[in-house]
């Protein structure tokens, strides 16, 4: 007994020890603190640069998806463990307005960028990036069999393409509710269901995950599935050429940007409130708005910037394409009638 | 002196783990349904809401019977196997069957896919075998694929905890009831499976609650027509952003746990005869006569097959490409590279957060070790505070199971809203992760432990302390030597969910100390061939580096014993 007892005495002694050599707070350059879903990326240069310029040390928190993020902002909102927010998009923005997450900056930047897509009248939230949902398709699949590309959401109830097609489910994949919306905005509340039990009538494959989806059912990617069409981004293509693992002349796949079909996801950046480092929020937002920035967003995060003066990447120019008319929702009714459209959704395509 | 070191041990037993429980579990499972119940008294609380709890529920016990009986219908077998059997490459095959535990579902997935999916090697060789245009074997989103899914990650536990078990079972038995005229079957009816229903118990328990809290087999493979509830909780928690409802489904999900594991102490409470184990080997012997050496055989090419399949699939995966010609479609060409592996210690778009590999495997590895630390100390301390029973035993051994049924996302929620303040920060303290893993790993601690200790007669120590031995070499002689054994399989157990463990991390995870999980994760979340492949090749070294790491667990547990 003894043993155990002298060991269970040094455990908690180590324990305590472990416990007061906690991080103390750093002295020197202040600290601000960025919470961002898991796609965030940005070039360490950048970093760098903003660091130096602004006597500051900059710390990202990556918290999960989009939504496990700002889950964890609204949580913690009595006692925010960042100052500034970034990653919230244009289907759950009004419900972060309405928890009354962030304080108003009217960044001087805001000038340079397109007012469609400032949806936020008090600047509580700043738009950052935007990035269209659509169809890809699997460009040799449709010369092979001389197909004609699907140029609307309707062409896709044509029988040639029966079995064509792989969704991603709204309930568990952005990209997944991303397109339900499109179908929302072009049937409407009331007739997008029967589009879709149309769409299930033609041999409709939905799976759970994007990354599923991408790599295990479609044909274009290096997973070779057997659907030649999935519902993935417009800057997909872009991202095959530059990930390919040889230089591509061309890119194998395309989206299809018909007007209606794709969705607009847009993505805001907010201070959140009751940050301490109000001067230094201010200024690292208006460094996400500003040139240097977003041009370093496309080959970072495969979106598109914001700021009509930053240039796009080659491989962006020639690959990635943005829909003419992407369709189009008020965050208030996406807000207001997410669960009861994916309710819908659940009973229409999969029971 | 001497009184007082033994009194606060005593207590320590209790309070330790009792402690850690309620700071690291109880509290922020406190917090969660504080915040969300207010909700739900405030008018949420609809009969809409518990109907729609009720599907996930049905499906939710229906698919972990069926997992359970499956994994048993592997497993025990197996168990016998490994309990009797002395054969070559015995202690290779038993780390490779407790590999798919480190796997992050995600990747044992993506392994899964390779082998069996639309373009897996299996259905490519039927395709260009049989020249047909479609895949002919479909498994993905189908109820098999759940089942063998399961199959494949919870075999390791039976074979480790009723395996080991029956390893140390005293033969002298079974020879005394053959001598007696006991039939081989009645033998094994009427001594062996009597003797080791604790670990047969164990272990079936440990399969159902992690069946039943499945939740990346079930959205990955299961696809969008089956749905957990802890499938639901996400969905709920972090899509729908419905806290009220993820609250409800967890307390139901909790109740649930509760009521199995209280099911299982009162079958387990029949009294266990205390038998001392024997020493390793002692019952072990090589196959004799055909019967015998077909079972060995057929057994472990079996586990072969279950557990090697998918990740040779995966390794393959990791160093092959798939391109098609440019332009061209069908004929799929294959071809051996290792890019993908070159590609890893690149950081080619100089981005803030690349991962270089070693620093994973290094992050991960310190994780591991301490969360193996933590629930041997904790588990070791609970065990031997359960071993005298009594109803304060029984509270304790009910709450270090729950854990186990409590949903991730729930737990990873309550961790922000608890440990939002320095010292004990999420942001800054970088022990929650190895803490949150080791609430999962404990009740796998402490399930191993609590047979073998309680199999130790007191006889035997008294009989020790009677001819003279100090307690702690009692301890040291008489524990320890059946102890060892036990701990080692809670020990790879706590190693092993450490490195695969993706859920609770998402939310804690320190983004200065990326793990290899979260790198591979990063990888699949883009498109383009080269950062598939740069998953595949960042799993296989999770593999690798785990593999080892087990290896090394048992290695040095054989050095300790003599």
């Amino acid at each position: 007994m003894k043993t155990i007892s002298r060991i269970i005495v040094g455990a908690l002694a180590t324990l305590l020890l472990a416990a007061c050599a906690a991080p103390k707070a750093p002295e020197g350059p202040a600290e601000l603190v960025v919470m961002t879903h898991d796609s965030f990326a940005i070039s360490e240069a950048l970093v760098t640069q903003f660091e130096a310029e602004h006597n500051a040390k900059l710390t990202f928190l990556p918290s999960g998806d989009t939504g496990s993020a700002l889950n964890r902002a609204i949580l913690t909102k009595k006692s925010p463990s960042a100052d500034v927010f970034y990653g919230v998009d244009n289907t759950f923005l009004s419900r972060a307005l309405e928890e009354e997450l962030f304080e108003a900056y009217e960044s001087p930047l805001l000038e340079e960028i397109d007012v469609a897509f400032q949806m936020d009248a008090f600047n509580r939230a700043l738009p950052v990036n935007y990035g269209d949902v659509c169809i890809n398709y699997d460009k040799a699949y449709f010369v092979e069999k001389g197909l004609a590309v699907p140029g609307s959401l309707d062409d896709l109830l044509k029988p040639e393409y029966n079995g064509l097609l792989a969704v991603e489910n709204p309930a568990t994949s952005s990209p997944g509710l991303a397109f339900l919306l499109a179908t929302v905005a072009q049937y409407g509340a009331e007739g997008f269901t029967d589009y879709w039990t149309a769409l299930r009538n033609n041999g409709l494959v939905v799976v759970n995950d994007w990354e599923t989806a991408y790599y295990g059912n479609f044909s274009g990617s290096s997973g070779r599935g057997p659907q030649p069409m999935v519902v993935s981004y417009a800057s997909s293509p872009a991202a095959e050429v530059i990930f390919a693992e040889q230089p591509l002349s061309d890119a194998p796949t395309a989206s299809i940007v018909a007007p209606g079909t794709c969705f607009r996801q847009i993505e805001f950046v907010g201070i959140l409130k009751g940050t301490k480092q109000r001067a230094l929020a201010e200024k690292f937002v208006d460094f996400m708005l500003s040139v240097d920035f977003q041009e370093d967003v496309p080959m970072q995060m495969f979106v598109y910037p914001v700021n009509g003066q930053a240039q796009l990447p080659e491989e962006f120019v020639q690959y990635a394409q943005t829909a003419s008319q992407p369709a189009e929702l008020s965050p208030v009714d996406v807000a207001a009638n997410r669960e009861s459209w994916i309710q819908a959704w659940d009973e229409t395509v999969l029971r | 002196m001497k009184l007082s070191f033994a009194k606060l041990g005593r207590a320590a037993m209790w309070l330790l783990p009792g402690l850690f429980l309620l700071l690291f579990f109880v509290l922020p499972l406190l917090r969660v349904f504080g915040a969300t119940g207010e909700d739900l008294a405030g008018g949420g609380l609809t009969w809409e809401a518990l109907r729609r709890a009720v599907r996930p529920l049905g499906f939710t016990f229906y698919q972990a019977a069926l997992s359970t009986l499956a994994t048993l219908a592997i497993g025990l077998p197996a168990a016998y196997v490994f309990g009797r059997f002395d054969f070559p490459g015995k202690r290779r095959l038993r780390t490779l069957v407790s590999l798919p535990f480190i796997l992050p579902t995600v990747v044992a997935a993506a392994g899964f896919n390779a082998l069996l999916g639309p373009r897996g090697w299996v259905n490519l060789g039927l395709m260009n075998l049989l020249g047909l245009e479609q895949p002919p074997i479909i498994f993905l989103n189908t109820l098999g694929a759940i089942l063998l899914a399961h199959v494949f990650y919870n075999t390791t536990i039976i074979l480790r905890v009723v395996g080991g078990a029956w390893e140390g079972l005293d033969t002298r038995v079974e020879q005394a009831a053959r001598a007696l005229g006991a039939s081989p079957w009645r033998t094994l009816w009427e001594v062996t499976l009597p003797l080791l229903r604790p670990a047969i118990f164990s272990a079936t328990l440990l399969v159902f609650l992690f069946d039943f809290t499945s939740f990346g087999v079930i959205l990955l493979l299961g696809g969008p027509s089956f749905a957990t509830l802890e499938v639901e909780i996400y969905i709920q928690a972090l899509h729908m952003l419905n806290l009220p409802q993820a609250g409800l489904l967890s307390a139901v999900q909790l109740v649930c746990t509760l009521a199995v594991t209280l099911i299982y102490l009162r079958l387990e409470a029949r009294r266990s005869v205390p038998l001392a184990p024997r020493l390793r080997g002692e019952g072990l012997r090589r196959p004799k006569g055909w019967r015998e050496k077909l079972l060995v055989a057929g057994m472990s090419a079996l586990l072969i097959l279950l557990v090697v399949a998918p990740l040779g699939a995966l390794a393959l995966r990791s160093v092959s490409r798939l391109e098609a010609d440019r332009g061209q479609r069908g004929e799929v060409q294959t071809g051996l590279t290792l890019d993908y592996y070159r590609e890893l210690f690149i950081n080619r778009r100089g981005s803030f957060f690349y991962v270089p590999p070693a620093e994973a495997a290094r992050n991960s590895l310190f994780y591991a070790l301490v969360t193996t630390g933590l629930s041997l100390t904790f588990g070791g301390l609970a065990a031997y505070a359960l071993a005298r029973r009594g109803a304060g035993a029984r509270v304790m051994d009910v709450l270090l199971m729950l854990p186990l049924g409590t949903s991730a996302v729930t737990l990873g929620l309550g961790y922000l809203l608890t440990f939002n303040r320095p010292p004990l920060d999420v942001r800054s303290f970088p022990l929650l992760v190895p803490i949150a893993h080791s609430l999962v790993a404990l009740p796998f601690v402490v399930r191993t432990l609590l047979p073998a200790l309680r199999s130790i007669p007191p006889s035997l120590r008294q009989a020790a302390a009677v001819l003279g031995a100090s307690p702690r070499r009692v301890w040291w002689e008489v524990d320890w030597p059946v102890l060892g054994r036990a701990a080692l399989v809670g020990a790879v157990f706590a190693f092993t969910i450490s490195m695969g463990e993706f859920g609770a991390t998402t939310f804690l995870a320190n983004p200065e100390y990326p793990t290899l999980p979260v790198a591979i994760f990063r990888f699949l979340s883009q498109p383009g061939a080269t950062n598939y492949g740069q998953a595949m090749a960042m799993a296989t070294l999770l593999l690798l580096v785990c593999a080892a790491g087990v290896l090394l667990l048992e290695r040095f547990q054989e050095g300790k014993e003599w």
